[in-house]
């Protein structure tokens, strides 16, 4: 179902699903050709869980994400180009290419600290979480991770700190496995957490926590919307668990992408490689929103197609700007290592 | 001047630093292990008793909430308490704050103190005895502090804590009670400034923590045998003040350097590979190493006492770079 926002939201959210997925899609052919290195991790399935959720905060609070970030910065409205050239290594990029694709940091937008261990944040988020609380500033911390997170210790030691102290943070697990897949695939979830669901971790410590489908963008808007609103009511944490199905271009070490995303696929999905028709036809969220909005009447296909070409050309100047951009000097590596 | 004790110049420092600014919170422990003087603490708790917080044994989890209260406007000082238990928090000291400001390319500033005691405390064992410094020095990112006396420990932590660093302070149980001068409305002392500890003209001593004290005391005795001991505390490792030391060393031209890390690549062994590479030419002996021998800590007295920078090899190692 759609979100219950107004027209002019809902297409918002349609543009920023796009710029998402048309940003990933493009960095995947730069890393084939080494234009930038290292490993990289994208969002591509899960831009109707980012969208909607990041929607419901205050330009104020704080968040935190991990190497899977690209969606959430973007979502948040981030910089296309400044994005593109940090995964660049370029020194246009957000962190001046010191931190790359893993660790992209916008403090305007709230991101303070972006860690490619899978639980690092999870303990910061109760500290800025913290820090909110004791400054009386009403701000809220959300902390955005994958189900993998909570196979680490730091996970549990920060539920049980933000529930002993009633700290306002959201903690929303994105996991993107819902039918088994990636470094277990094949395996179902509860071969690698003996908690199951994964919402029974954080009942433990007794923050309460509920599932959410995160194809479901009205779903997932409803949900963090009344989360977010028991934080800032002084409730304490909450856990939201938002279920995804794998990108299946995401399941290989590197990123591989069978097709790319066009909104007229959402309409037919006959042109698609077989191997990964199926999820085009019915797991992946953009392409479901899309159709939920031509079927609501909240847009024609004509209009989309607008919003994506847009998109598509933003992008194609974002990668331009960051191919473009100069590397740092090497002399930096060793400055500024120090406030 | 004023004599005061160690632990009460630091509680002094800690009392003057939360009236100054509310945005300091201390986060477990009582600053002081397991020493008598637990009356100044609860001093302490009472009258902050909303910026002082007792976390659940989960040293990963509260050296990253600390970490993270320090990105959002806090100034926390996390009490670690014994050295060893870094390691449990260690991703979190290592691999985050550590990290932070220059990852995000100067964006995020990382104000966090993280307060320990290191070294043999008697009767400590192989888990309870870790002096952490050297392995911290080797993970960029960290400002390191050691003090040596209740002057020091008092001008210290308030740069330690006015800093917009994470910040390391290593502190050592067997100071607690040692009295020193501690002038009444003292400055803070800068980080990166060594201060000589005792004036002399034949040889070098550097000392860092504890063993600056030990060193003194090894250096009032060889005043019988006309060895006049110079004693060179760094007082932090990162910034690390190479100038103070050189002019000593280029003065006495020998150099023993006591640390309680162990051995292998150690503090002794970065300060001694520093002055080799500034000044070889200056050097009128081999530079002479007394650290923790490179085994883990025993617990037997005689078995502890037997590892550690003795005070018969602190002198013989004098002696022999006098030679």
């Amino acid at each position: 179902m759609l979100p219950q926002v107004p027209r002019e939201t809902l297409l918002d959210f349609c543009r920023r699903m796009f710029v998402i997925r048309h940003f990933e899609e493009s960095l995947v052919p730069l890393h084939d050709k080494g234009v930038f290195g290292g490993h990289y991790h994208l969002y591509i399935g899960q831009e109707a869980t980012g969208v909607p959720a990041l929607s419901c905060l205050r330009a104020d609070d704080y968040l935190f994400t991990t190497h899977r970030n690209h969606g959430h910065l973007l979502a948040r409205g981030a910089d296309p180009k400044r994005l593109c050239a940090e995964i660049l290594g370029r020194a246009d990029g957000y962190n001046k290419g010191k931190g790359g694709s893993f660790h992209t940091v916008v403090t305007s937008l709230g991101f303070l600290h972006t860690s490619a261990v899978v639980a690092g944040i999870i303990p910061l988020a109760t500290g800025t979480a913290y820090a909110a609380k004791a400054l009386k500033n009403g701000r809220i911390t959300v902390c955005l991770f994958g189900d993998g997170a909570l196979e680490e210790g730091a996970a549990p030691e920060a539920l049980n700190l933000a529930s002993l102290w009633k700290l306002p943070v959201l903690f929303l697990c994105e996991n993107n496995g819902k039918y088994g897949a990636g470094r277990a695939a094949g395996a179902a979830q509860s071969t690698t957490m003996a908690a199951f669901p994964l919402t029974d971790l954080p009942k433990a410590y007794k923050v309460p926590a509920q599932q959410v489908d995160g194809l479901d963008s009205g779903a997932v808007h409803i949900t963090i919307s009344q989360a977010v609103e028991k934080i800032r009511g002084g409730e304490g944490p909450q856990f939201v668990e938002a279920q995804t199905v794998r990108w299946p271009g995401g399941e290989t070490n590197w990123p591989v992408v069978l097709q790319n995303t066009n909104s007229s696929l959402a309409w037919d999905v006959s042109g698609v490689p077989d191997k990964v028709r199926e999820w085009y036809r019915s797991c992946d969220p953009l392409l479901i929103y899309i159709r939920e909005l031509v079927d609501a009447k909240q847009a024609t296909k004509q209009e989309i197609a607008d919003i994506e070409n847009k998109v598509k050309a933003d992008i194609a100047d974002a990668v331009e700007f960051a191919v473009a951009s100069p590397y740092p000097k090497p002399e930096v590596a060793a400055q500024e290592y120090f406030a | 001047m004023r004599e005061i004790a160690y632990y009460e110049a630091k509680f002094e420092a800690l009392n003057e630093i939360m009236a100054a600014d509310p945005t300091v919170h201390l986060i477990n422990g009582t600053f002081l292990s397991l020493s008598p003087h637990r009356h100044v603490y609860q001093a302490l708790a009472k009258k902050y008793s909303d910026r002082i917080m007792s976390p659940p044994i989960s040293e990963l989890g509260f050296c990253g909430l600390a970490t993270g209260a320090a990105m959002a406007g806090l100034r926390p000082i996390v009490d670690i308490s014994t050295g060893s238990f870094i390691f449990e928090g260690w991703p979190q000291v290592a691999n985050e704050a550590a990290n932070a400001f220059s990852m995000s390319g100067g964006q995020t500033r990382v104000p966090v103190v993280f307060h320990l005691f290191h070294g043999l405390r008697g009767g400590g064992a192989a888990q309870h005895s870790a002096s952490p410094q050297a392995m911290l020095w080797n993970n960029p990112g960290l400002e390191i502090v050691l003090p040596s006396s209740p002057r020091d420990v008092k001008g210290l932590l308030k740069s330690a804590t006015a800093s917009d660093n994470p910040t390391i302070f290593v502190d050592h149980v067997q100071l607690l009670d040692l009295k020193g001068d501690v002038p009444e409305n003292d400055t803070p002392i800068p980080l990166g400034v060594a201060d000589v500890k005792r004036k002399g003209s034949d040889v070098t001593v550097i000392a860092t923590s504890y063993m600056v004290q030990r060193c003194l005391e090894v250096a009032e005795k060889l005043v019988n045998d006309r060895i006049n001991v110079e004693v060179v505390d760094p007082r932090t490792l990162v910034p690390f003040d190479m100038a103070t030391l050189m002019t000593s060393v280029e003065k006495t031209g020998r150099v023993v350097i006591v640390d309680e890390t162990h051995q292998s690549c150690g503090v002794a062994a970065e300060i001694a590979a520093r002055i080799v590479e500034t000044g070889f030419d200056k050097l009128k002996a081999p530079i002479r190493r007394v650290a923790t021998l490179d085994v883990p800590v025993p617990y037997s007295p005689p078995l502890e006492d037997y590892i550690g920078p003795r005070k018969d090899r602190i002198m013989e190692a004098i002696l022999a770079v006098l030679r």
